[in-house]
């Protein structure tokens, strides 16, 4: 039977407004969070697959108890089994640290030979934990991929089309693999009322380094501060005129004294 | 103790963000007082590297051998990590480009060294390298320091300059030997679509980009099509032969809001926004665009905002530059006109 993997964790809402406070503090005042929104693709893709194989399907969360509600989603979408690590005291929004707990689950999980992240994390903005993942198993990574093609799990390949900035590429490649899955793959689906009752009575395993039997790299970076964008200026001029062939050849005009044409 | 950067390379040039990394590391380097070291892996290494030189590297580790004429990330990360253990380089810089993320994180992986990703400013304060990077799409900044004695950077492209070569090199060439990727790891390129000439997003100076507005097409279209099927080809219809006009007068790339690829008017490709690509141009014109906060999150620092839209009211007139409150069927078709006589004048 195959087993597939995939990553998830609670984000504040892409609408939200997100900004850092007096204590220097980075906040979303009492805005709900939701599951990271490229994670809603790789959760799909994760059901779908799992599905056609007559596979087992696992999402894990690394991190504190709030990633529990988008543990709770993704069962709820119908994923099998939800699973959260942490570990108290590391600095687990460390790439190198996160990669290591990632890759002490996949390891006692053991039967595993497909894991599928969504882009990057909307929160910290990065990709770099997956890369690290697939290089600390030793497993094929293939990021970006807009669809995968086939799968055939006993031959142990995989067919997926990927995209480039120059470009679309299909590439043949061998499991056990990474692969980050890009929105427009799929068509996520909502939860159904089934699914919803079901991961309101899921219990979440939490798992540290003591089960995982791995001891933790130091952090490899440092977060010194956080700050809020300097402000635009925005001093809007809403350009007026006679008609609109003068309203446009004045915003030419503008644009031209602002030298960006 | 140099300073790396990796030249990104695609059918046998340089790709043009790729200077403003050499840039970006060359300001490092001398902060650091120490020298740039440019990594070539391609075919065509030797003239891309003779290139850098021009631009200031002292030294460039070449590697032209055949199974790097297609880049895969096995064999580019084994080399990569390779010559990190090998020289020791105080920082690793590329462009945060699909490959350069990637290759990039590996070889920190790899070396257990701190990557710093993404950043848009970069600078040296008691002997440490602090880079700042966007996080939460842009609504916050964060200033990050590496722990490790290698430390990988990846900008984000438009955020360094990439002054002209000079016609002085000091260059010197060493060649160095492909390492094999692991067996275990195997991926072939089967394919490859091209999408050249079409103006890349994250590259682009200047951007047009279309909403929600764009089904509000005066354009009739097909007897057959009602309801959400006749909005969508007014949208295509719009993009088409009303947008691509103004972005072609100004060799622009042509972006869009969330709402309008969600609706079926235009493919993924060309979202803005936080679950799409993040955009810095000198332009950034937003036809017929709300302005949601997920929106703003990608375009917020672009240098110029123009905004088109009929409704005075909404929010991307907050963020713009300018404005025009009108219809964009009146209004883009005006401009581009507007803007074929001042530039033909």
């Amino acid at each position: 039977m195959t087993h597939i993997v995939t990553f998830t964790r609670s984000t504040p809402d892409t609408a939200a407004k997100v900004w850092v406070n007096s204590a220097g503090e980075v906040t979303w005042g009492d805005v709900a969070t939701v599951v990271n929104p490229w994670d809603e693709y790789s959760l799909e893709e994760t059901i779908v697959q799992a599905k056609n194989n007559g596979g087992d399907s696992t999402v894990i969360a690394i991190g504190g108890a709030f990633n529990d509600d988008a543990l709770k989603h993704s069962i709820a979408m119908g994923i099998k089994n939800a699973l959260r690590l942490e570990e108290p005291g590391a600095d687990m929004n460390d790439s190198l640290v996160w990669s290591a707990l990632a890759a002490g689950a996949i390891r006692k999980l053991g039967d595993v030979d497909l894991i599928i992240f969504g882009k990057e994390s909307v929160d910290v903005g990065t990709d770099q934990h997956t890369y690290q993942l697939a290089r600390r198993l030793g497993w094929t990574m293939l990021s970006y991929v807009s669809a995968i093609l086939e799968v055939d799990h006993a031959a142990g390949t995989i067919k997926v089309a990927k995209m480039l900035e120059q470009g679309k590429q299909v590439i043949a490649a061998k499991l056990p693999a990474v692969i980050s899955v890009m929105k427009g793959i799929n068509e996520p689906r909502y939860p159904n009322f089934l699914g919803i009752r079901k991961a309101a009575k899921a219990q979440i395993p939490v798992w540290s380094t003591g089960e995982l039997g791995i001891q933790l790299p130091c952090a490899a970076t440092s977060a010194l501060r956080y700050m809020n964008p300097p402000g635009r200026d925005v001093s809007a001029e809403i350009i007026d005129g006679e008609n609109i062939d003068a309203k446009t050849a004045a915003l030419v005009e503008r644009l031209f004294e602002e030298k960006v044409l | 103790m140099s300073v790396f950067v990796w030249i990104e390379t695609f059918a046998g040039r340089a790709i043009p963000s790729s200077w403003e990394a050499l840039s970006a590391a060359k300001n490092l380097a001398e902060a650091i007082d120490t020298n740039l070291t440019a990594l070539v892996f391609d075919v065509e290494a030797a003239s891309i590297a003779a290139e850098a030189g021009r631009r200031g590297a002292t030294l460039a580790l070449v590697c032209a051998d055949d199974s790097l004429r297609e880049y895969r990330l096995e064999t580019f990360a084994a080399l990569l990590s390779e010559l990190v253990k090998e020289h020791g380089p105080v920082a690793v810089v590329s462009v945060a480009t699909n490959r350069g993320r990637e290759l990039l994180a590996s070889a920190a992986g790899d070396t257990e060294s701190g990557l710093i990703s993404d950043v848009i400013d970069l600078r040296l304060e008691e002997g440490k390298i602090i880079g700042t990077r966007p996080a939460y799409a842009g609504k916050v900044l964060m200033e990050l320091t590496s722990n490790t004695a290698t430390t990988f950077i990846t900008i984000r492209g438009r955020a360094f300059p990439a002054p002209l070569p000079n016609d002085e090199s000091a260059l010197v060439i060493e060649e160095v030997a492909p390492i094999p990727a692991p067996a275990a790891i195997q991926t072939e390129v089967l394919d490859f679509a091209s999408e050249a000439g079409k103006v890349n997003l994250s590259d682009a100076a200047i951007i047009v980009s279309g909403g929600r507005g764009m089904a509000n097409n005066p354009a009739v279209p097909p007897a057959d099509l009602s309801g959400d099927e006749a909005n969508i080809w007014k949208a295509k219809d719009g993009y088409a032969n009303t947008l691509t006009p103004l972005a072609e007068v100004l060799g622009a790339a042509i972006g869009a809001s969330r709402a309008a690829v969600d609706a079926g008017y235009i493919p993924y490709e060309h979202q803005v926004g936080q679950t799409g690509k993040v955009v810095s141009p000198d332009l950034y014109i937003a036809c017929g665009i709300s302005g949601a906060i997920q929106h703003q999150a990608g375009m917020r620092n672009s240098k110029i905002i123009v905004a088109i839209n009929k409704d005075s009211e909404a929010p991307i007139f907050k963020l713009a530059r300018y404005g025009i409150v009108g219809d964009l069927y009146d209004v883009v078709p005006a401009l581009t006109n507007a803007l074929n006589k001042r530039l033909k004048s």
